[in-house]
């Protein structure tokens, strides 16, 4: 292995991932607060897994919503003990086996609910800042 | 998800998953689906370009800190909390001296709950004036104790003076409601209780130990898994009381053989002493085991409601056939329908327990169905002894205990017809696990309200007779 070429492209990415967080820091609550209607939204456009739904996160937000990957896990498997979504062992297209999540009833009411929240939330921040803007 | 023909990545892959097998709150399959995880992070990153073990780094790096994350899915899994506490080595040092603290005020509680037993003495209130103990002492019996055991988890949960004194006001409001009714006393020993009175001693500790849970979940009494939490320490204090009572037994026997040996009796040393403020003590010392020992035996009730389960549901079922077959009709005695109750009490005890120690998400099986039978058998047998009892009461009328049995006998026929139908409906899957444990655990004030209900109300009602 040619360390020193190794430790340089390690570099540059850990440089590339600062630069990118210091472009929008999104605080933790914020990030934490929107994991649940998100994982539960993108459920809803279809059965998925895992990595395909952090990449789907990662598509959606333009890269600024970046979670820690492992971090997803614990939400899902929350919203699976809350009866939101609801989880099967399957076979991946390799052949190994892979856990695929899908919304259920309750889910989908509990996405139409926090659906309402955050439009609540997303309407007086819109007041206030076209209030802002034209003052 | 990928297998990769570079060696090198298997077995950093390998090292990776038995590395984070070794986190206590990750169990195989949570370790499996990282495992997926990281391969399609690894396959995607070397589709990208990187080299093998770049994009291994690159992809452990992305899935973050497995403390952190062991931390996350400790939260999300509070059950497995209960079996394995997740340390991080740093906080080792300190656990070390909070333990050793915690040890001095568990001492110190034993000693004022053991002394608490004496105090009564101090004002003229002896323990065993002619060789029988008057009820004074059976009324406050939980108050000796409880109150003790509510500051200890006030104090390892942190409350502030404030608080803890509003929890004082449920154990104000029980000595106040044990102890300010003229019960007649019967002068000749040993004294006649009064119905009402033994329904107090009975119905007083069910009220104040809500009392005690509050004090244990704390903050978290509107979440339910905190809940669960007391129901748990609960089953598991009871397993240690009585195996601290089987030794205390062993001990007595010892102290009374022993000084019998050499002519002195030790009547007074047991009786007074020995006996009711290791009692008192035990339950302090119980509750610290339970808190502090929890991975010891994490299983013992589960294991009993595994174990007794089947044998409970073929009683029943067996009970029920019996009766139909011979037609004999329920004989219905004044012990009968507390031993319904009890019945009752015990299925509810079977199925909560089996629900705390239970996996949420997994699947229905067969000792759910098993469950389910039971309850359906145990509301069969309650229907055909409750007509029996109505009979009998619009024959003779209400008295104090048939009305205090009467009320817990729906109160738990209400919590098993629930508990039913959420069984049927989560082995049809419509409903998840979680919805059953739900309902468990909202359900519990109920019974400590109908036990303060008796506790305070029915004496007066009932004329103190």
């Amino acid at each position: 292995m040619k360390a020193a070429s190794f430790y340089a492209r390690l570099l540059t990415y850990i440089e590339l991932q600062r630069i990118r967080l210091r472009r929008m820091e999104m605080t933790k609550d914020l990030v934490a607060a929107s994991a649940t209607p998100l994982v539960l939204a993108i459920l809803a456009e279809g059965d998925s897994y895992g990595y395909a739904i952090i990449k789907r996160v990662a598509e959606l937000s333009g890269g600024h919503l970046q979670w820690t990957d492992g971090m997803l896990y614990p939400v899902l498997h929350r919203l699976e003990r809350q009866g939101h979504v609801a989880a099967k062992w399957g076979a991946a297209e390799t052949g190994r086996k892979r856990r695929y999540y899908r919304i259920t009833k309750d889910g989908r009411t509990q996405l139409a609910v926090q659906r309402q929240q955050w439009q609540v939330v997303d309407n007086a921040l819109r007041g206030i800042w076209m209030k802002a803007s034209m003052a | 998800m990928t297998a990769f023909a570079d060696r090198a990545i298997e077995d950093q892959i390998a090292q990776w998953r038995s590395y984070a097998q070794r986190h206590s709150a990750l169990h195989g399959p949570d370790v499996d689906e990282l495992e997926e995880h990281l391969r399609d992070q690894v396959g995607a990153l070397t589709g990208a370009g990187l080299a093998g073990d770049e994009a291994f780094l690159v992809a452990v790096k992305r899935m973050g800190s497995l403390d952190a994350l062991s931390r996350e899915f400790a939260r999300a899994h509070s059950e497995r909390l209960w079996k394995q506490l997740v340390m991080t080595p740093g906080a080792a040092d300190e656990q070390a001296d909070t333990k050793r603290r915690e040890v001095f005020v568990v001492l110190a509680l034993v000693v004022a709950a053991a002394l608490a037993v004496k105090v009564p003495t101090l004002f003229g209130v002896r323990l065993n004036p002619d060789g029988y103990v008057p009820p004074f002492y059976f009324r406050n019996a939980s108050l000796f104790v409880f109150p003790l055991l509510a500051v200890y988890f006030a104090w390892k949960r942190g409350w502030n003076a404030m608080r803890a004194l509003w929890l004082g006001l449920p154990f104000a409001a029980g000595a106040l409601f044990a102890n300010v009714f003229p019960w007649p006393t019967v002068a000749v020993p040993p004294p006649e209780i009064p119905d009402t009175e033994l329904l107090t001693i009975l119905h007083l500790p069910i009220a104040l130990w809500l009392a005690v849970g509050v004090a244990y979940v704390g903050d978290r009494w509107f979440s339910g898994s905190g809940r669960m939490d007391f129901v748990r320490f609960s089953g598991e204090l009871a397993i240690y009381y009585v195996l601290i009572a089987l030794g205390g037994g062993v001990f007595t026997l010892f102290t009374i053989t022993m000084f019998l040996a050499i002519d002195v009796n030790p009547g007074w040393l047991v009786g007074g002493w020995l006996i009711p403020c290791g009692a008192a003590g035990a339950v302090i010392v119980g509750s610290w085991l339970v808190e502090a020992k929890q991975s010891v035996i994490e299983n013992m009730a589960p294991v009993l409601t595994r174990l007794f389960t089947p044998l409970f549901t073929l009683l029943l079922l067996t009970f029920l056939a019996t009766m139909v077959w011979t037609g004999s009709p329920i004989n219905v005695q004044r012990e009968v329908l507390i031993a319904f109750d009890l019945l009752l009490v015990l299925v509810v005890g079977l199925v909560l327990y089996s629900a705390s120690a239970r996996d949420p998400e997994a699947p229905p099986d067969v000792f759910d169905a098993l469950q389910l039978l039971l309850v359906v058998s145990a509301l069969v047998v309650d229907g055909v002894a409750l007509a029996a009892i109505a009979a009998r009461i619009s024959e003779f009328g209400f008295t104090p205990n048939k009305v205090a049995a009467l009320g817990e006998n729906l109160i738990l026929l209400v919590n098993l017809s629930w508990t039913g139908w959420l069984y049927a409906s989560f082995l049809r899957r419509q409903r998840s696990f979680a919805a059953l444990e739900q309902w468990q655990v909202n359900y519990l004030p109920v019974h400590s309200a109908w036990a303060a209900i008796v506790v305070a109300i029915f004496p007066p009602l009932f004329g103190f007779r």
